[in-house]
């Protein structure tokens, strides 16, 4: 047993709603790596048998899908886009200036466990505020080096003045027992994750408005049009 | 003619993320329509009537995509195709972050059309926070009676599912996604059977696309007959344009299919950024072939496109200015393909890494004119050969743009870096 009752309790919720269990395999993992930071053999034994599939099968999805990590990552999660409508707006520097203020390079974590960035061909489909990132699947759009510090620093200076962190998927968040419960996934008005039966899936909390998942009051996630080149 | 605002003509009302917006603007009224109008039977045949063509990328007549279903084999299935991830292409998301109770409404319509009872929407996994957005607006819708059983007294049963990808551009091809769906690794089907036969869970499915399903509560408030009218005579409706690259406006922007190219870059998206011309630009996202400037007195027309060597595929629209270099651009989209080929197939497979690794050569200046020269050979060994369209399209733009800048290429053989780069970098200084 190495996944939490509410993780268990979410990946049997997910398997309830499906016409056939095996298709909670993509949630039950999005379940476990949010609560584990990553997918270790052991939970995806538990998920298994929870599912009534076999191990290999759980591992041979959990190895296929690019945002599933086998091994740990930093406590942010930082993915800087260079397919072809960044890398014409200067994605290549974001790149370098990540590079340099990170000192490790793409696919690593800092040394203080806090960032783990990578750059990716993969398009992240912000191409109308290219060059985009997205740091804990938020996106952050029409980025500067000067715009990377400001977001960067505010996610540092929410660790270091003890604030819980972000938590989402994909991004580790081993608590000791008893620390602080997650932040809520939705606000209080909409329901909650568990009544509506999908996978309990939390959005980061950041000091920053701009770094805010939308909520559900009305607000602008994606500018129509982009900002007006320089 | 400018911008025509159908799917996006409420974006910007106050809470339309909300069911209480929505509503305020009319929102459901069209699925109340549908119950009251329509059987399943003729809603099908006013989808046929208003010509609509799928707005995932391969532009296939939706009325007739839904017709391919077998009568009588139940359950059935409908996917909405929500895993956007062709380079340059960002409507979907536009279409979901703006207005998530449209695509709901549209998710509805066609299930009642095609008397399905479970419907999916695949959103892929970066899409973190729209499927946040989506999960919490089929709740709402839930709890308001359109989702559920016998919706607004009609005798109609659904349930809505949000699923969420983890990261495969190929989960975007249908069999792929329905692999997915059943939850495993995402590789494409042989074809036939084809999904409309044996789908999802080996049952009759269809899989639409974001903004084929947003069209169709104005096709049911305003009928076929109207839509059609709307467009050229085969391309009918509207269309949202994804616009980036080195123009002054880049975004979303909706126009009548039929609007000349050149239109929606000089008045919507403010022309080329820095007072620079345009090099090339690529009509349909990171898998068309490269166009040039002489071809954009187009139409938005997905017949015309096609004649003149590309495609509007999913409406992205990259515009690349004097200073690109079309080499870098292969480049960037081979190693995308490299990175997202499943591993099925070996044209593929093996066609994008030795593509990958040639262009990696050329673009740094290191390959000799005879590597450069078995290109072709590569593509023409991909191209038809691989098992889903994900490897073909792996060759079109470089093919294309090495048809068009051939002295490009050449320019780059044994120059020790890239001529392009050097030539911007020494007009800077």
């Amino acid at each position: 047993m190495t996944l939490r009752e509410e993780t268990r309790t979410a990946i049997e919720r997910a398997r309830d709603r499906y016409p056939r269990a095996r298709s909670a395999i993509l949630p039950a993992l999005w379940a476990v790596q949010h609560e584990q930071g990553q997918i270790t053999p052991d939970a995806m034994t538990e998920v298994a048998g929870i599912l009534q599939v076999t191990p290999s099968e759980v591992e041979a999805v959990s190895t296929f899908y690019s945002m599933y990590f086998q091994h740990p990552h930093g406590r942010h999660e930082v993915i800087v886009c260079i397919n072809v409508s960044c890398a014409l707006r200067g994605a290549d520097d974001i790149v370098g200036h990540l590079e340099r203020s990170l000192g490790c390079a793409s696919g690593e974590t800092t040394t203080d466990g806090a960032f783990t960035w990578s750059s990716t061909v993969e398009c992240l489909g912000g191409c109308g505020g290219a060059p985009t990132m997205q740091v804990d699947h938020h996106f952050q759009e029409n980025l500067t080096p000067d715009r990377v510090d400001e977001i960067l620093g505010a996610l540092r200076s929410a660790s270091s003045a003890g604030e819980a962190g972000p938590v989402v998927a994909g991004t580790p968040r081993r608590r000791a027992s008893g620390a602080p419960a997650l932040p809520p996934a939705t606000p209080p008005a909409a329901p909650s994750a568990a009544a509506t039966g999908q996978v309990a899936e939390a959005s980061p909390a950041q000091g920053s408005a701009s770094h805010a998942p939308p909520t559900g009051a009305p607000k602008k996630p994606a500018q129509r049009r982009g900002k007006a080149a320089q | 003619m400018a911008e025509f605002r159908l799917l996006t003509k409420d974006f910007g009302a106050a809470e339309l993320q909300t069911l209480k917006g929505y509503e305020k603007v009319g929102g459901y009224q069209a699925l109340r329509d549908a119950f009251k109008k329509f059987t399943p039977e003729t809603l099908v045949a006013e989808v046929k009537t208003s010509n609509i063509r799928g707005r995932g990328g391969a532009g296939f007549p939706t009325g007739m995509k839904w017709s391919f279903l077998p009568k009588d084999v139940f359950p059935r299935y409908l996917c909405c195709n929500a895993d956007e991830s062709e380079p340059g292409c960002f409507k979907d998301r536009y279409l979901i972050d703006e207005s998530p109770h449209q695509l709901i409404e549209g998710l509805l319509i066609a299930s009642y059309a095609l008397q399905v009872h479970t419907s999916f929407i695949y959103i892929r996994g970066e899409y973190h926070d729209q499927r946040l957005l989506l999960e919490r607006a089929v709740e709402e819708a839930r709890a308001a009676g359109y989702i559920g059983k016998n919706i607004l007294g009609s005798g109609f049963d659904c349930e809505v599912i949000v699923h969420g990808g983890a990261g495969a551009y190929i989960c975007g091809e249908e069999t792929a996604l329905i692999e997915s769906l059943e939850g495993l690794r995402g590789q494409p089907r042989l074809k036939p059977p084809f999904p409309a036969v044996k789908g999802l869970y080996g049952q009759p499915t269809v899989v639409n696309n974001v903004e084929t399903l947003c069209n169709m509560p104005h096709i049911v408030q305003r009928g076929g007959e109207w839509f059609k009218s709307l467009g050229t005579e085969k391309s009918a409706g509207t269309r949202v344009f994804c616009c980036s690259g080195h123009i002054n406006r880049p975004g979303n922007y909706e126009m009548q299919l039929g609007t000349p190219i050149r239109e929606l870059l000089e008045e919507e998206c403010g022309g080329i950024w820095r007072g620079r011309s345009l090099k090339a630009f690529q009509p349909g996202g990171g898998s068309m072939q490269v166009l040039l400037p002489q071809h954009l007195d187009l139409p938005l027309d997905m017949n015309a496109v096609q004649e003149a060597g590309s495609s509007l595929g999913a409406g992205a629209m990259i515009f690349m200015d004097e200073t690109t270099c079309l080499v870098d651009v292969s480049m960037r989209l081979v190693d995308f393909y490299r990175h997202e080929s499943c591993g099925k197939c070996v044209p593929c497979r093996e066609g994008t890494y030795f593509e990958s690794e040639l262009m990696h050569r050329l673009e740094s200046g290191r390959a000799t004119l005879a590597e450069l020269a078995s290109l072709s050979d590569i593509c023409s060994n991909m191209d038809g050969r691989c098992f889903c369209p994900l490897g073909d399209t792996a060759t079109w733009f470089v093919m294309s743009a090495y048809k068009y800048f051939r002295d490009e290429f050449e320019a780059h053989c044994g120059a020790g870096r890239c001529p392009v780069r050097a030539q911007v970098t020494a007009l800077v200084a």
